[in-house]
């Protein structure tokens, strides 16, 4: 019996997950479209909803290209390992109580070792299609990527120190009386903008400027492989969505409504939070990008991480 | 799970006998990663997760990054690959195999004559290794960390450039108007005749 509810809830995170993910194709440019004061997609079905079956029939009959200077081997497994990458971190986050894949004592470890393996998928798409767009963006992605996830992992220790815990489960339940993002409101907007980058949203979309390197390192990608990438990054903002709730906004704690309920609200609240960036701000060069996480963001993390030790010391 | 951790490492040597082979510097370098998330596992079967977690972090999500990234902008091509197979001729490597097959042979005889390998029952978390790090060995995580900014400061070194003369001084808005123009003309120069 353990054993069945164990693989019902495997399978329903991965239903659930991949689901949100589609509809989020459906969900971002209805809501890019209502902040330009536009109507988006709104022919097919209700609200346009079915919008989503129209662009997954387009997405999986395209012709599935492999370009012939390409490096066979590499290029096939570069969009595979940014969704599975994604959809493993999903094993630790606490949905609500007991619904929860894996409940690891390290699982904040896991999440980030998953996130900097994702790395090697945007690196090895760029490199494998022997294409300087492509390139160029896998350089981009290596050296953005790698710069915010220092600070990403250190961002996260004020929460850690405060909870006594790598569990996620024991973070939430560590948020009882007070939400994380009161006490560790630096470490909040520390890891959102790290999480933007991890993720390569916008305005931190570099690798795939469009403007300057056609599409960056998935230049070469066409049809379900293509489709991968976009999967990965909207499985990308639905993980770090989560992770924020878990951390920062106390997961499922909540009254009246059942927790999991509490969960998708907050959840889906970062989601819209992250479109909305899509939609207000301009991409910056690469050099501030770079300077900016080096230069601003990694001391006030540290400073982050010795302030609340030493607070913890001082009234513990 | 003695067999988690047999099945690990037999999948960190072969990983590891691919990477030696491969001809390709980023599938040698592929190979390679995989190699140390076997590591990992085998950590993990050992009791250690906080270990197995930061092989996974900094070794494998972190410096293997920053190899792939130098060795992509080197950019292998088929020229390298053939290179590298010139290399290594057919045969060239049976001596060494041999002596190190010896050397393998009495590593299992001494294993299996001696005593089964203990397993360790118990866990180790993250708390235990940080109070272990900043308790006993306080000295040798201090002694790393000098390691380290010694480190920092000569790549900061090595990568700094010094300003040309003419840049630091003053010069003026005309000075530096003639002194693009005349770049301008020398690049022009350079293009091969013919070129549009």
């Amino acid at each position: 019996m353990n054993g069945l509810y164990q693989l019902a809830v495997v399978f329903g995170v991965l239903v659930v997950a991949l689901t949100i993910a589609a509809g989020l194709i459906w969900l971002e440019r209805r809501l890019l479209a209502l902040w330009q004061d536009r109507y988006g997609p709104n022919r097919v079905g209700p609200f346009g909803l079915f919008q989503v079956l129209a662009d997954m029939i387009k997405i999986f009959t395209k012709e599935d290209w492999t370009a012939p200077f390409a490096d066979k081997a590499t290029f096939i497994l570069a969009p595979a390992i940014i969704v599975v990458t994604v959809l493993l971190s999903f094993a630790v986050v606490p949905f609500a109580p007991g619904i929860v894949v894996a409940d690891l004592d390290i699982g904040l470890l896991f999440f980030l070792g998953m996130s900097s393996l994702g790395v090697y998928s945007v690196v090895l798409a760029g490199w494998s299609s022997d294409n300087k767009y492509s390139l160029l963006g896998g350089m981009r992605a290596a050296a953005q990527m790698l710069s915010y996830e220092v600070f990403m992992g250190l961002s996260l220790m004020g929460v850690v120190v405060l909870a006594g815990s790598f569990s996620l489960t024991a973070i939430v339940e560590a948020q009882r009386n007070l939400w994380f993002v009161v006490p560790q409101f630096l470490g909040f907007l520390l890891f959102m903008i790290a999480g933007i980058a991890e993720t390569r949203r916008l305005p931190f979309d570099l690798p795939e400027a469009e403007s300057e390197l056609i599409a960056g390192y998935h230049a070469e990608y066409s049809g379900m492989k293509f489709g991968m990438f976009f999967v990965g990054e909207y499985l990308g903002i639905i993980l770090i969505s989560s992770m924020i709730t878990v951390l920062f906004f106390g997961g499922w704690l909540g009254p009246v409504l059942p927790g999991i309920v509490w969960f998708l609200i907050k959840v889906f609240f970062f989601i819209a939070f992250f479109i909305l960036l899509r939609a207000a701000l301009p991409r910056p060069r690469f050099d501030q990008l770079m300077s900016w996480g080096w230069k601003v963001m990694l001391p006030l993390t540290l400073a982050n991480v010795l302030v609340t030790g030493a607070l913890v010391l001082a009234f513990a | 799970m003695p067999w988690m951790f047999y099945l690990a490492g037999a999948v960190a040597v072969a990983a590891t006998i691919m990477t030696i082979t491969r001809l390709n510097a980023i599938h040698a370098l592929l190979y390679f990663v995989v190699s140390l998330l076997a590591a990992a596992v085998v950590f993990y079967t050992l009791g250690a997760p906080f270990i197995a977690a930061l092989e996974v972090i900094i070794y494998a999500g972190a410096i293997m990054v920053l190899f792939i990234f130098v060795v992509m902008m080197l950019n292998v091509g088929e020229r390298a690959v053939a290179m590298e197979r010139s290399w290594l001729p057919g045969g060239i490597w049976v001596g060494p195999a041999v002596l190190a097959a010896v050397l393998f042979a009495q590593v299992v005889y001494l294993v299996m004559r001696g005593p089964g390998p203990e397993y360790p029952r118990t866990v180790v978390g993250p708390k235990q290794v940080g109070l272990a790090l900043y308790g006993p060995y306080l000295m040798g995580v201090e002694l790393a960390s000098m390691l380290l900014l010694a480190g920092l400061v000569a790549a900061y070194h090595l990568g700094w450039r010094r300003q040309p003369e003419q840049e630091s001084k003053e010069t003026h808005f005309d000075e530096r108007r003639t002194a693009v123009g005349r770049s301008a003309v020398r690049a022009g120069t350079d293009r091969p005749a013919g070129a549009p």
